[in-house]
């Protein structure tokens, strides 16, 4: 008895829940997969090539720098994948692929592996790659393409496969070659902020508007958001959060004067506040760890997004709402710690004062 | 219990706590039995909390079974009674669960010897003063025996300048796999009824709330159907989440009312008793006797013949193991419930008055899964399970660091009660819980040591 099998001697507790990172991470994935599978059926075989490319090229990164780190490849943990395709869907579908590997490389490489991996990195790594290209390719990124364009699924977009280091071709002549009515290659917030001529609610929430591969189907971001929150890998607080920032600034400036700024509806479902929300905002690592301090940071990224894109020069916003209040967000979770079972409340509401004992 | 009950959730404390699978059910309808007495038990002079008892019998002298053995050195102790009828063979240092040996006294049973409890005297607790009451309660040896093992009279006796008011008992058993307290709710319910309302007399008190965890309502219809109308005492069903049965927990269930930091539950009002606890003084105190014996969950994977076992004080571990027939493959013992029990370096420790359960795993390669610690992600799957709303992915990122001051003075790390809750949650599988407490001990240490340099 007992000596066959080498004994154990941990100290408690003796038990563990199930779920892994990985698990959550690659229940992520799942997640993001309906979006991709939308975003290839809207855009055709070049938003295929943008989430291929992205993806390798994250995970080529991640999987360098493990090497070099010679800590053991962390690539099978799932989160890599994530960053791969939240990046694709964030750049538009006509991109071209070199500057998607680029990005990619950025991404990982600068904005998680240089802070040590999973876990470490101080913002989302998707947004990291997309700023870098954002301010290094500013046309292409700014180049959107017709969503069910005919032939989509035989054909690239000219733009697509543009040579490493060369400037794609402009897709002015090829949008014009497929003759579809109305299409000014402006997204809806573009034309809202400049022309201030809202796209229709219902287009926005169902996708059927130009934008980024991923951003364009609000209904089906936050059906795939709903299943994490359900699955409890997601917290939902904070795409809440974000959408009532959003709101809380939105909704005066519309009822003072309609006429020039954007409706509710349209500020929730129009360009990536819903992907952003949903699942760049809700990164773990990036975000604060307390219960009043998501609150916070959510409520950040909605009103910053929403100052930015009535006041800014840019017309979308999301994306430096989310990196900045990932910066803030350790110093969100220092001054929201909660309050210890039992301690009084003191002095400030928000904080517990640090007590020696 | 109604309709209404479908409608209404169950009282529970307001943050954290987790579900992990209850696996009582190998147990739970299991009546106690009673374990034969090994050849060789050792008594451990140190089985509670506060100074170890002083022996009061020499080697090779003989002893009655419940006849005392060591006497309480001072008031935060208690004594020891002979488990068994036989001759002391030994007093000398023993192994046991904690790692260091003790000293133990260590009685050869006479295996022919009828084994009644002949010590005893017959004690009317109706005429006894409330202080006498709290020394027959030292005397019996009683202490916490849900596994803190305190010392149960101290508890009696409020610190001056606070007034307790009511009884909380504590029937929750909130650990997976433990059914005793369960089982003792079931069987021994007149005792625990008369131990409460010694309990009551003791410490003053007009009121006794019983907390049972609603996955143990027939504890809580056996108890209601004897609850005398007029008693002061009432039994609640309170939400099946764990650490309910951690006092402070169990208090803010019941009564709303938060343990302050650092603080007793005398400092809202309260003493908490645990149902086994109660159910041996009203045994025992009528009668006069010692604590002998205790119900004693033995169950897990690694177990042929899981149950409640009535198992007398000082048995070794490897004694019950065979009893219950131990698999070959088990290889994790563990005293007390998998959140908050040790695991055994070895089987041949006695069983002491703070053991409620044993439980025996086989862990095998799908465990491994659990080994690699990942870095933190910042979840918050820990903040939201912690009870005492504390914030483990902070202190975890401060033990890494070796900052245990800092966890100490910003982040409240003695609040912590070690339940486990974050480290079971953590999917990065970090050992937040383990951090913790090595976190304490070298805080402790270097407040003996800076005690030490401030006399020189």
């Amino acid at each position: 008895m007992l000596t066959k099998a080498p004994v154990e001697i941990r100290t408690s507790p003796h038990l563990k829940k199930a779920q892994t990172v990985e698990d959550i991470m690659r229940n992520v994935v799942y997640a993001l997969l309906p979006i991709c599978a939308y975003a290839v059926w809207q855009f055709g075989i070049s938003a295929l090539a943008l989430i291929l490319v992205s993806v390798a090229s994250c995970v080529g990164t991640e999987a360098f720098f493990a090497r070099l780190q010679g800590k053991g490849s962390t690539v099978s943990d799932w989160s890599v994948t994530i960053t791969g395709i939240l990046l694709a869907l964030t750049l538009p579908p006509g991109f071209p692929l070199w500057m998607a590997a680029v990005a990619g490389v950025v991404a990982v490489g600068l904005g998680k592996m240089l802070f040590g991996g999973i876990g470490y990195n101080v913002m989302n790594p998707a947004l990291i790659g997309r700023a870098f290209v954002q301010a290094a390719f500013p046309v292409a990124i700014t180049t959107w393409t017709p969503a069910f364009a005919p032939g989509r699924f035989t054909e690239f977009i000219p733009s697509t496969l543009t040579l490493p280091f060369m400037q794609p071709p402009p897709v002015a002549d090829w949008i014009a070659g497929l003759q579809l009515d109305a299409f000014t290659g402006a997204t809806p917030l573009a034309i809202q902020k400049f022309d201030h001529v809202e796209a229709g609610t219902l287009d926005l929430f169902m996708g059927s508007v130009p934008g980024s591969a991923g951003e364009t189907s609000a209904l089906l971001i936050l059906l795939c958001g709903l299943y994490l929150a359900v699955r409890r890998m997601l917290d939902w607080r904070i795409p809440l959060a974000v959408f009532a920032g959003a709101l809380a600034v939105a909704m005066p400036l519309w009822l003072a004067n309609p006429a020039i700024y954007p409706s509710p509806g349209f500020v929730l479902f129009s360009g990536g506040l819903m992907l952003g929300a949903v699942f760049m905002a809700t990164d773990m690592v990036a975000s604060p760890v307390t219960p009043l301090g998501v609150i916070v940071y959510g409520l950040l990224i909605g009103a910053v997004t929403v100052v930015i894109r009535l006041f800014g020069g840019l017309n979308e916003g999301v994306m430096y709402a989310i990196l900045l209040a990932n910066a803030l967000s350790p110093l969100i979770s220092g001054w929201t710690q909660p309050r210890v079972f039992g301690a009084r409340r003191q002095g400030r509401w928000f904080a517990r004062k640090p007590e020696g004992r | 219990m109604g309709l209404l009950d479908l409608i209404i959730p169950r009282k529970t404390f307001s943050h954290g706590g987790i579900h992990p699978a209850e696996h009582k059910e190998l147990t739970a309808g299991l009546p106690i039995r009673r374990l034969p007495f090994a050849p060789e038990l050792a008594v451990l002079l140190s089985q509670h909390r506060g100074a170890p008892a002083v022996p009061i019998v020499k080697v090779g002298q003989e002893v009655v079974r419940g006849e005392p053995i060591a006497r309480a050195a001072g008031f935060v102790s208690v004594p020891m009674h002979a488990p068994a009828t036989g001759v002391v063979r030994a007093i000398e240092p023993c192994a046991t669960a904690e790692g260091p040996k003790a000293e133990a006294i260590v009685i050869e049973v006479y295996q022919a010897a009828p084994q009644q409890v002949l010590y005893d005297g017959v004690v009317d607790v109706e005429t006894l003063t409330p202080d006498e009451i709290v020394m027959a309660v030292q005397e019996a040896g009683l202490v916490g025996l849900g596994g803190a093992a305190f010392p149960s009279h101290v508890k009696m006796k409020p610190p001056k300048g606070k007034q307790v008011e009511i009884v909380v008992v504590n029937g929750c058993e909130c650990e997976p796999y433990l059914t005793c307290d369960h089982r003792v709710m079931l069987e021994k319910t007149d005792q625990l009824l008369r131990g409460v309302r010694i309990a009551m007399k003791a410490t003053g008190v007009s009121r006794a709330m019983i907390g049972v965890e609603d996955n143990k309502l027939d504890a809580v219809a056996a108890i209601q159907a004897k609850l005398p109308a007029a008693g002061g005492i009432t039994v609640h069903a309170i939400e099946t989440k764990y650490p309910q049965g951690a006092e402070k927990m169990l208090i803010e269930s019941l009564l709303g009312r938060q343990v302050p930091p650092g603080g007793l539950p005398a400092d809202v009002g309260v003493a908490v008793f645990n149902v086994g606890t109660l159910a041996q003084m009203g045994e025992l105190l009528p009668r006069g006797r010692g604590l002998i014996e205790r119900v004693v969950t033995v169950s897990g994977p690694g177990v042929q013949r899981p149950g409640n076992y009535l198992v007398p004080i000082g048995t070794p571990l490897r004694f019950v193991l065979d009893h219950v027939g131990a698999k070959p493959t088990a290889n994790e013992v563990i005293l007390g419930g998998p959140m908050m029990g040790m695991s055994v370096a070895s089987v041949d420790v006695p069983i002491t008055k703070a053991v409620s359960g044993i439980v025996v795993y086989e862990r095998d390669d799908a465990d491994q899964k659990h080994r690699f610690v990942f870095p933190c992600i910042k979840c918050a799957r820990c903040v939201e399970a912690c009870p005492m709303h504390l914030n483990p992915s902070m202190l975890g990122e401060l033990a890494r660091k070796r900052q245990y001051e800092t966890m100490e003075q910003q982040y409240s790390l003695n609040d912590c009660f070690e339940c486990g809750c974050c480290a079971y949650v953590c999917p990065s599988n970090i050992p937040l819980t383990q951090y913790f407490r090595i976190a304490k001990a070298i805080n402790r240490e270097q407040k003996v040591e800076a005690a030490k340099a401030e006399k020189k």
